[in-house]
């Protein structure tokens, strides 16, 4: 690694590094000081680097029996007043849903880095997929919120996982950095800026850690040890953590404000980059997202040279997901095409949105979708 | 629980949440006054608990920080909030089927890893908030609701199996031993690393009408006359000790 500050944080500069190494660099940027984890591909390697990278800068590094026990202690942690993540995979990322949901609703802010591999079960660990998109949003019960990011650059695992930690914190909520085999294990130059913008956890001693005046507010987060004496339950809770199981009221408040406290956000989360979207009656806009976007932008690129007006909308975030900017994609052009290396996740959440056709393009035999087979199937479809 | 303890109860609490009977507010009352005779700081205590009746006892009726989790995790929770913050005075209170059967696998590595943390198992040899159900620690023969004939299974040896997965200090007392139940948790408080109380708790709601043991003094009366001390039972023939509680602290890391 290349020289670094005395924080230990990486110095402003430009490094050749692979998707783990940005990821465990962006968050001990990030503040990041607790990670609790199990080995699974293709994910480990962030794990390795974070257990070496926290001996430097004074993190707390533990290696827990499970995935379940991961997660738990990153909670833990969080609430002791860590900022704490942890990566995992497919069948790891499955075992943790049930305290998913508990992170999102005591509000702890975690970071969760999802290294997608080829599923369901045991499926292909060292192929590639974008499989988890629906999971991350509907797989803990009940209703929730979380941040999702989807990189497409070893440049942006770097950025967003920062980014992803000032969400977790901003809102308490817990936020995700979607990446993939390709992502951890494709290396490139990226670009470490001066000054990396970190939020930390607002405070206000007494009041109440669970709920605000207005329905859809962020409240305060006080942490173990502070002599506030926290109640922080996994039962529906009042603002001050006290359980009120039997509370039609409480429970349908709480609920509401969890899921309006990230959507009426939303503004101030998603993100989308637009290439190539100029003209107002485009042929075909690409919905694309993660390393596949990489492939779309070729398609959309070769496409162009031969006439055609194409248009990228690459999601940078998938959840909140970009309804407003789909829904105006949808308005200026006929077809949008959607590639995915699954069978099909994000292009629901499309057709929700967009008022025209959506057109599929699935891959899931383990490897990426080539910028080659993408412009074929683009070409057949204009 | 005696009146004295109020102090550390939050004032917002007005009835104990435990059926009649239920040693988890004996537990509770004993709890606190080791607390209270070690002169903890409570705004550096931090009470971690699982689900189940004996989740309770620390949330929310402790004025400390809790955190009350998912069924079977406190531990984990407790490993990451502990290790974050070691000056968390971390203490782990849950139920049996919480902390050795879904959670099983935490308990033994936590002892294994010797995170401090002193984890007090309320054991009431059976599942008494959903109902009466089988637990890893039902004693072979007794009726649950899922096994009306009878346990077919043995039960855990839940501080043997906690001293040799590596626990720096294992005790396993009854709420009919107050004191020892007292002494245990303030050597286990003041230890550094990993150490396991098992109190035996009577539920005669969910175990003890099923077992001819419907009222509270029949459940008391019980774990008396099955309690034997670790010290007493060295001497006895091992067939004697069939359906005995060895109580007692079974191993001590420490001296």
């Amino acid at each position: 690694m290349g020289k670094e500050a005395d924080s230990g944080v990486l110095q402003a500069g430009t490094y050749y590094m692979s998707g783990s190494e940005a990821v465990a660099e962006g968050a001990v940027a990030a503040g990041c000081r607790y990670y609790g984890g199990y080995p699974i591909t293709p994910s480990s390697g962030i794990m390795e680097l974070i257990a070496s990278r926290f001996r430097e800068v004074g993190g707390v590094f533990m290696q827990m029996e499970d995935e379940i026990a991961s997660i738990c202690s990153v909670i833990g942690a969080s609430w002791a007043g860590a900022k704490a993540m942890t990566a995992t995979s497919g069948p790891g990322l499955s075992l943790m849903m049930e305290a998913l949901g508990y992170a999102a609703f005591t509000e702890a802010p975690i970071v969760i880095v999802d290294i997608q591999r080829a599923g369901p079960a045991t499926g292909q660990a060292t192929h590639t997929a974008s499989g988890d998109i629906m999971q991350v949003k509907w797989g803990s019960h009940g209703d929730y919120q979380v941040v999702a990011y989807s990189p497409w650059s070893v440049q942006e695992m770097f950025d967003m996982t920062v980014q992803a930690f000032n969400m977790a914190e901003r809102f308490r909520v817990p936020a995700f950095v979607m990446g993939s085999e390709t992502m951890v294990h494709l290396k490139e130059q990226i670009r470490v800026p001066r000054e990396i913008p970190t939020i930390e956890r607002r405070k206000k001693p007494g009041a109440a850690p669970f709920d605000t005046e207005e329905p859809d507010g962020v409240p305060p987060m006080p942490v173990f040890g502070e002599g506030e004496q926290l109640l922080v339950t996994g039962s529906t809770h009042d603002g001050y953590g006290f359980r009120k199981s039997d509370d039609p009221a409480v429970h349908e408040r709480l609920v509401e404000r969890l899921n309006l406290k990230v959507l009426h956000r939303r503004d101030d989360i998603v993100e989308v980059e637009s290439h190539h979207m100029e003209e107002h009656d485009l042929d075909c806009v690409v919905v694309a997202y993660g390393f596949t976007a990489r492939a779309a932008l070729f398609a959309v690129e070769r496409l162009r040279e031969s006439g055609r007006r194409v248009g990228l909308l690459r999601l940078k975030t998938l959840w909140p997901f970009a309804d407003k900017e789909v829904e105006m994609a949808g308005k200026r052009t006929r077809k949008i095409f959607v590639p995915e290396m699954n069978m099909g996740q994000v292009s629901i959440m499309v057709g929700r949105y967009a008022d025209c056709d959506v057109i599929t393009c699935n891959q899931v035999n383990g490897r990426t979708l080539s910028p080659l087979t993408l412009e074929d199937e683009l070409r057949k479809v204009i | 629980m005696a009146r004295d303890m109020e102090k550390y109860i939050r004032p917002e609490i007005r009835a104990t949440p435990f059926c009649p009977g239920c040693g988890h507010g004996i537990l509770m009352g004993l709890l606190l006054r080791a607390v209270d005779e070690l002169e903890l700081d409570m705004d550096k205590v931090l009470f971690v608990s699982g689900i189940g009746c004996a989740a309770w006892i620390p949330s929310p009726h402790f004025k400390a920080d809790t955190l009350h989790t998912l069924h079977g995790r406190a531990i984990p929770f407790a490993t990451g909030a502990k290790a974050f913050n070691p000056e968390l005075t971390t203490i782990v209170v849950s139920g049996d089927g919480d902390l050795t059967s879904i959670g099983g696998n935490h308990l033994i590595h936590a002892a294994r890893r010797d995170t401090d943390l002193t984890v007090i198992c309320a054991n009431n040899m059976i599942y008494g908030m959903t109902g009466g159900q089988l637990a890893c620690t039902t004693p072979q023969g007794a009726a649950t609701s899922t096994s009306p004939g009878g346990s077919p299974y043995r039960s855990f040896d839940l501080a043997r199996l906690v001293v040799a997965a590596g626990a720096r200090y294992v005790a396993r007392f009854s709420v009919t031993q107050p004191l020892s139940v007292i002494a245990s948790i303030k050597k286990a408080v003041t230890t550094r690393g990993f150490t396991f109380t098992e109190v035996l708790s009577p539920c005669p709601t969910q175990y003890g009408r099923r077992n001819r043991l419907a009222s509270p003094e029949a459940m008391i009366r019980m774990l008396r006359q099955k309690c034997i001390s670790v010290e007493d039972a060295g001497i006895l023939e091992p067939g004697v000790l069939v359906d005995r509680i060895v109580t007692g602290v079974f191993f001590d890391g420490t001296s």
